[in-house]
């Protein structure tokens, strides 16, 4: 009598699962693969480990000893100076040391709440309420923060009206200014943006004249030939006698500017309206005014909301260009810094400060751009 | 127009009320409409000039363009433009302007054929089935579009400058090109006598190779055989010149970098600006392009692929007759409006002070003789002719690249 023994299965061979099998699929499949990885390792290994060694392993950390939150954490005896810094690693206390103006550039010391509130009112506005989804009056919540945020603003930051000490505009800078440039120019450039781009598709001869050529003149030219328009020129432009803030101009500039982009970004969205829908507007007896108020811009600008965020990048990126026209902004303050007599040399720390500060925001505003547009296009899938 | 509000008027007379009706009359409300747009713009222009007129004589400010004659009187950092144009601080302004437009339009040539090259290597790269290529070229991407460009200029200025080393200890390639702090030192070419001839027989190559090209092109239509031409071409645009240049006797002569005791002497510097906005531009235009590569390579539906491989073309057919052809016509146009983005980012050279157009002209020269209005109109000029002439490239490519109908 013959028993069947069940033989246990054979294992897979080990070319087949886990790692191996992953490494050979994704990075060992041909020669020519393999070749190419071990190139790319080799890249790596020359410019990762010099990297780390420059930012970390031969830095300096001595901040002495930091205040955080009312806790005193010490990191050494006293904060480092230049000359005992070293050459081959970086100097992060001198970015600790000048920390106050990359932040708020010559903003009187006494007063930093007030930025500071409106840093928190920024998050508030471009983090939290995106983020957080549904809850009661979700959109009447979010208009009024829209209005009252520029408001607050500025009242807060420049002070005056009789309660708050005034601050003139030469004494903000760092990433205030920046923050400061970018949401102006964002949240006045868009109603004009709108218009403009209404304009062009009009069927008012004049109206779409101007408003193509404002368009196409400020898209042709560099951001800087605008910028010096507006600070050499525009003075002169107006009656004699009346004094135009430095700050004021370049915010002009950089509107003007940004409109002109806005403007092609909603038409895009306008173009992409069925005529369907202008014909219904129409057929029901709506007016100009209402047609586009209420039918085709909550249509079209729903569409282009991933580009009006990538077009606000853009912006934020352009903003650096005050520095040209001689603007104090967060890039402006590496070479106003490393200037300091005691701290001769130190731009590459700040460069690579300014960088990693600059990339976390864009980069975000990118992934959120790119969230809204994968979200967008499941809505429109009918 | 005077018809059509008479006209309306007509119409309305049986109804009694004239004037609503010429309210409610929709070509007399555009008409309306647009005569107001027209005189607020024109309204404006014309305070603005009138204010222009008066703060420039308050402020006794000349006007006009005499001051392109003028003497200009400073010394511009040596590179192209001064050797094609021939500057010397006794030239007038109007020699800065085109020392000032060569070196804008250098930068943007070689930034444009680099950051093709970078931007296709990384395209591909992106969509390449090794993991670890694919993820650094994602990385790469990420990391240099999200830095404003002005940054990556001042960054890479700065580190150049810093970490190239003095001239004395110069970094030598086999004593061709020497690398420090003064830029990139290259043998200097000095054509001779008969190297027009050489000029003259690459010229006559690629029109012949064109032909070429042609004529095969035109009996494949025919008959269906189909003929390599890369043989011809390689043989008429490079051989036949070479072959003339060893005939006429190597009419080209190199004037190479010697390393003297302090300096480099003789050859042809490129100087640090000029690599450090090359390269900064490059990389960062780089990335978009390398973006739209992927986005033209991706549009091709997968069935194309599939189709070209069932009638039996091999990979490298199907690359290049297929995939191709439908990858570029996505690709094309953003990547040429990048082209045009290279060219205004590079005005932004004023701040590391490579002398470009915005650098010279808009900047010492404007600083000096403080005629903003003429200086900086002649400057914007030559960047709207230069988007034109970009535009009008982009018409033709689409037009070119347009699914032809049935």
């Amino acid at each position: 009598m013959s028993v069947f023994d069940q033989q246990s299965t054979r294992k897979p061979p080990i070319s087949q699962i886990g790692a191996v099998l992953w490494l050979r699929t994704n990075l060992f499949s041909s020669w020519i693969n393999s070749a190419l990885t071990l190139a790319s390792l080799y890249l790596l290994y020359i410019m990762i480990p010099p990297l780390l060694d420059w930012m970390i392993f031969n830095a300096s950390f001595s901040f002495g000893t930091v205040n955080l939150f009312g806790f005193d954490i010490k990191f050494s005896e006293a904060m480092a100076t230049n000359q005992n810094c070293g050459r081959e690693g970086a100097c992060w206390p001198y970015i600790y040391e000048k920390l106050y103006m990359y932040t708020y550039g010559f903003y009187p010391r006494t007063e930093t709440w007030r930025p500071n509130i409106v840093f928190g009112l920024t998050a508030l506005l471009f983090v939290i309420v995106p983020l957080v989804k549904h809850y009661k009056h979700k959109n009447r919540v979010t208009l009024s923060l829209i209005i009252l945020y520029p408001l607050v603003s500025y009242v807060l930051i420049a002070g005056g009206f009789g309660i708050l000490m005034p601050v003139s505009t030469d004494q903000w800078g760092g990433l205030l200014l920046t923050l400061i440039i970018a949401s102006v120019g964002i949240i006045v450039s868009f109603p004009i943006g709108v218009l403009l781009a209404l304009g062009r598709q009009s069927n008012l001869k004049v109206i779409k004249l101007f408003s193509t050529l404002f368009i196409e003149f400020i898209r042709a030219v560099p951001l800087i030939t605008i910028l010096f328009m507006a600070s050499f020129v525009l003075p002169l432009f107006l009656e004699s006698g009346n004094y135009f803030d430095k700050l004021l101009r370049a915010l002009i500039g950089i509107a003007l500017f940004q409109a002109a982009y806005f403007a092609e970004v909603v038409r895009g969205g306008l173009q992409a309206i069925p005529r369907g829908q202008y014909e219904a507007a129409d057929a029901i007896g709506l007016s100009y005014f209402q047609k586009n108020v209420l039918i085709i811009l909550p249509q079209a600008l729903k569409i282009s909301i991933p580009n009006i965020v990538g077009s606000s990048i853009s912006l934020f990126k352009d903003t650096t260009l005050v520095l040209i026209i001689g603007l104090f902004d967060m890039l402006a303050m590496v070479n106003l810094t490393s200037n300091d007599p005691y701290w001769l040399g130190r731009e590459t720390e700040g460069f690579v400060f300014v960088t990693i500060v600059m990339w976390a925001i864009l980069y975000s505003m990118s992934r959120y751009s790119r969230k809204l547009e994968l979200r967008f296009n499941t809505e429109n899938t009918n | 127009m005077k018809k059509l509000i008479l006209d309306s008027l007509g119409k309305s007379k049986h109804r009694g009320s004239n004037f609503r009706d010429l309210l409610y009359n929709n070509e007399a409300r555009a008409f309306f409409f647009q005569v107001i747009t027209f005189v607020l713009v024109v309204g404006l222009f014309y305070t603005a000039i009138g204010n222009l007129f008066d703060n420039i004589e308050a402020r006794g400010i000349q006007t006009g363009f005499s001051f392109l004659n003028n003497r200009a009187g400073f010394d511009i950092l040596p590179f192209l433009g001064n050797i094609v144009v021939d500057y010397t601080p006794e030239s007038s302004n109007l020699t800065v302007f085109y020392v000032g437009l060569v070196n804008t339009l250098v930068v943007a040539f070689i930034g444009i054929i680099l950051s093709t090259l970078i931007g296709l290597l990384i395209g591909i790269a992106r969509l390449s089935n090794n993991y670890l290529i694919a993820k650094l070229a994602g990385g790469y991407i990420e990391l240099f579009r999200n830095i404003p460009i002005l940054l990556q200029i001042l960054f890479w200025y700065n580190l150049f400058i810093n970490i190239f080393p003095h001239p004395k200890q110069s970094l030598a390639f086999f004593d061709i090109a020497f690398l420090n702090q003064r830029g990139l030192y290259l043998p200097k070419p000095i054509p001779e006598d008969g190297f027009l001839f050489v000029a003259l027989a690459f010229v006559i190559g690629i029109i012949a190779a064109y032909f070429i090209k042609k004529f095969f092109k035109k009996k494949q239509d025919l008959t269906g055989a189909h003929t390599s031409t890369w043989p011809y071409t390689l043989g008429l645009v490079i051989g036949f010149p070479v072959i003339i240049y060893f005939l006429i006797g190597s009419p080209l002569q190199f004037d190479y970098a010697v390393l003297g005791k302090f300096n480099l002497r003789g050859g042809m510097a490129v100087v640090p600006e000029f690599l450090a906005l090359t390269f900064a531009l490059s990389v960062y235009t780089a990335t978009y392009i390398a973006e739209a590569i992927r986005s033209g390579i991706e549009a091709v539906d997968k069935g194309q692929k599939e189709a070209a491989a069932a009638i039996g073309l091999s990979p490298i057919q199907s690359l290049k007759l297929i995939v191709l052809p439908q990858a570029l016509r996505v690709a094309i146009p953003p990547t040429i409006n990048q082209y045009l983005n290279l060219t205004k980012n590079s005005s932004l050279a004023t701040v590391i002070g490579y002398p470009e157009l915005m650098s010279t002209f808009g900047g010492t020269v404007l600083n000096q003789v403080g005629q903003a209005v003429e200086i900086l109109a002649m400057a914007m000029l030559v960047y709207l002719v230069i988007s034109l002439f970009i535009s009008l490239l982009l018409n033709y490519v689409n037009k070119k690249m347009e699914i032809q109908g049935r």
